[in-house]
């Protein structure tokens, strides 16, 4: 069902909204940029509209919410190992469409390859997502060469007008709130055109792995892991054990993100890495987004949001890279 | 929480040590459920962590772990296992397919601790010599300090045509010294199309070890490798494993050579 309501009844609706769940929201913080006087945006949690950032993408993506960067899995004390206790409310979380597409990859890996994930399932079956429109792309977006621009499994889709906000609701709670709402027609806002297109290849051959195109990179990347912490779809962490103090007889279990362009992802005791080179670390994350996912699970990994470009403190391209393996093939093939 | 934890280890009692080398001991740990050789567990540490180790041998109701002492996780193991148990989890990967080397001749070749994973397939056919139509393993260590299963490798002489060598002698050895591969070309082999070869150790070992193997005429298809990378979870979650669209946890870590050469980390 769509609505128009006022400002003020949706601050309303969202503490009620706020008895049962946490609300998370791209926020502004003003000078938290990764570059000199930039502000950061990124996830937090947000009692009225006024906190969200409608009108920027944010730098950070909402995996957070489903992923956190640092999550204990067990608490342990001398005789006893005790699962960590799940979050006391349900969450609710603003996200764009091509975020809403990497939900999909977050659950093949944590629902669907190997076991199912009794912790990401604990949070997300208890997460409702609400769409965010965009009305025009943003800087690095290649959404639409992703097919990711448009999305209708959203709980409910809200856009802030400069009067009012329409609603469109998949949502029974949410329904029932607004019962008495104006009914209103509401489609969500989606782009259909980007400043960046990126061609993928329908299969890339072996020869490509070992092109001089990759070293490039081994020269510029510094391994800071920024385009994968971005990233909406990587889901990669490490376990963490410790103890909280010196007698050593409490301690926890957590896991931390992880990244595959950062030293130490690949190392095994004795020192041997099997991905030295940075070339070969973007070849590995390059081939996984276009390529490896999608011969695994069907679909490809990547949903063009763009944030590895707008985060890169070497001005690394990944929409770049994408097209010059792209031109590869082609040249290959030819 | 309503679904079962993988994360969450089951205790194991250690029902016996068999000490090695200094720095390298097997632990026999109860465990009465299904496990093939080259499935691994995850040794769970409360505090400090966990490890993926291979099942170096099948018992009634109980496992082998051969560990190796190499950093935090098997530091601790060695400290504090005295008389007493560890968690665990698992079994996890693939493990090999005994089925698949029945009635043939097979030659397989292990470098150090890769003999762990592969140790199951050699006791089965110790145990069983009229399955195979001739089995020869070669087993190769750094130094004879460095041996494993020295008891085993008495009783598998008996039966199986065993060659083991060391990389460096030292005084007073005098067993077969050389690399693995130098004993591959004179190992008699009747029916080559059909010949299985087993290969685990370290990377450059098996890649030299699957040279010689086809050189020898070896059948791609016939090879099996089993593969060591980084491992966090085990269960196809965190990633460090993967190579190409190959989760090593899940997919492998047993991988037939038609498979295992493409992989490209
Ligand atoms: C499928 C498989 C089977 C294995 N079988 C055996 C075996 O039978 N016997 C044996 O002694 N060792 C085996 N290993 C290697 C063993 O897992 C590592 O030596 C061990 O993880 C080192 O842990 P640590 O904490 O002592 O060392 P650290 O150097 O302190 O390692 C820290 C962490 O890094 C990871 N790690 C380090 N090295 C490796 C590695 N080689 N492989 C995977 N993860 C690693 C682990 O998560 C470990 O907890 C196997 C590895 C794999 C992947
Ligand atoms: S590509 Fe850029 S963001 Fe990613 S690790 Fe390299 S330098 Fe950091
Ligand atoms: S690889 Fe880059 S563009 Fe693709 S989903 Fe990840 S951050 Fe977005
Ligand atoms: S060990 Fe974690 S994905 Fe394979």
């Amino acid at each position: 069902m769509g609505y128009q309501i006022n400002k003020t009844k949706m601050n309303t609706l969202f503490t009620d909204l706020l008895e049962n769940y946490t609300i998370y929201a791209p926020k502004r913080f003003v000078g938290g940029g990764t570059f000199a006087d930039t502000d950061c945006i990124r996830y937090g949690e947000i009692s009225t509209l006024e906190e969200i950032e409608f009108s920027e993408k944010s730098d950070y993506s909402f995996k957070e919410v489903l992923l956190p960067i640092s999550e204990t899995l067990f608490y342990f004390t001398e005789a006893v190992m005790k699962e960590s206790d799940p979050p006391l409310k349900e969450a609710i979380v603003f996200l764009r469409s091509c975020d809403l597409h990497s939900l999909n990859r977050l659950d093949t890996i944590y629902l669907k390859n190997g076991p199912v994930d009794p912790y990401y399932k604990r949070l997300r079956d208890h997460t409702h997502f609400i769409l965010m429109g965009c009305e025009n792309t943003f800087e690095n977006c290649f959404c639409v060469s992703m097919g990711t621009n448009q999305s209708t499994n959203y709980d409910a889709y809200i856009k802030v007008t400069a009067e009012e906000v329409l609603i469109d609701s998949h949502w029974n709670l949410l329904d029932q709130a607004l019962a008495n709402a104006q009914p209103f027609t509401v489609v969500p806002d989606s782009v259909s055109i980007n400043n960046i297109s990126v061609e993928i290849p329908e299969s890339i051959p072996q020869s490509v792995f070992d092109s001089t195109l990759w070293d490039d990179y081994t020269a510029r990347c510094i391994a800071c892991g920024r385009c994968t912490f971005v990233c909406p779809t990587c889901t990669c962490f490490t376990m963490q054990d410790l103890f909280y103090s010196d007698n050593g007889k409490a301690g926890e279990r957590r896991r931390v993100w992880a990244s595959c362009q950062v030293d130490g992802y690949t190392d095994v005791a004795g020192g041997h890495a099997f991905r030295e080179n940075k070339g070969q670390r973007m070849r590995f994350k390059v081939m996984h987004k276009i390529s490896d996912y999608k011969k695994r699970f069907d679909n490809q990994m990547c949903t063009g949001c763009g944030r590895c470009d707008d985060i890169c403190p070497e001005y690394i391209s990944f929409s770049n890279c994408i097209n010059k393996v792209n031109a590869l093939v082609k040249e290959e093939n030819r | 929480m309503t679904t079962t934890n993988p994360y969450t280890p089951f205790l194991s009692e250690i029902k016996a040590v068999i000490k090695h080398t200094d720095i390298e001991y097997t632990f026999r740990m109860t465990f009465s459920g299904d496990a093939k050789p080259g499935q691994f567990f995850e040794v769970s540490l409360p505090k400090f962590g966990e490890a993926p180790i291979s099942i170096s041998g099948i018992g009634e109701n109980t496992v082998d772990l051969t560990i190796r002492r190499v950093g935090k996780v098997t530091a601790e193991i060695f400290e504090n296992y005295v008389g007493d148990s560890l968690f665990l989890r698992g079994p996890y990967g693939n493990g090999f397919s005994i089925d698949n080397y029945i009635d043939k001749e097979i030659i397989l070749i292990a470098g150090g601790t890769g003999l762990s994973p592969v140790k199951g397939i050699t006791d089965y056919f110790s145990a069983h010599p009229k399955k195979t139509k001739g089995f020869t393993l070669i087993a190769g260590f750094k130094s004879p300090n460095d041996v494993l299963f020295k008891a085993d490798f008495e009783k598998w002489k008996k039966n199986l045509n065993v060659i083991l060598t060391v990389d460096t002698p030292i005084d007073g050895y005098c067993g077969k010294s050389g690399m693995v591969t130098e004993y591959i070309p004179s190992i008699p082999v009747k029916n080559i199309d059909d010949a299985i070869g087993i290969v685990v150790g370290p990377p450059m070992m098996m890649k030299c070890t699957i040279d010689e193997l086809l050189k020898k005429g070896f059948k791609e298809a016939n090879i099996w490798i089993s593969q060591e990378r980084k491992m966090c979870c085990g269960i196809g979650k965190c990633g460090h494993c993967k190579i190409d669209d190959t989760y090593i946890c899940l997919d492998g870590p047993v991988f037939n050579y038609t498979k295992g050469k493409f992989l490209k980390d």
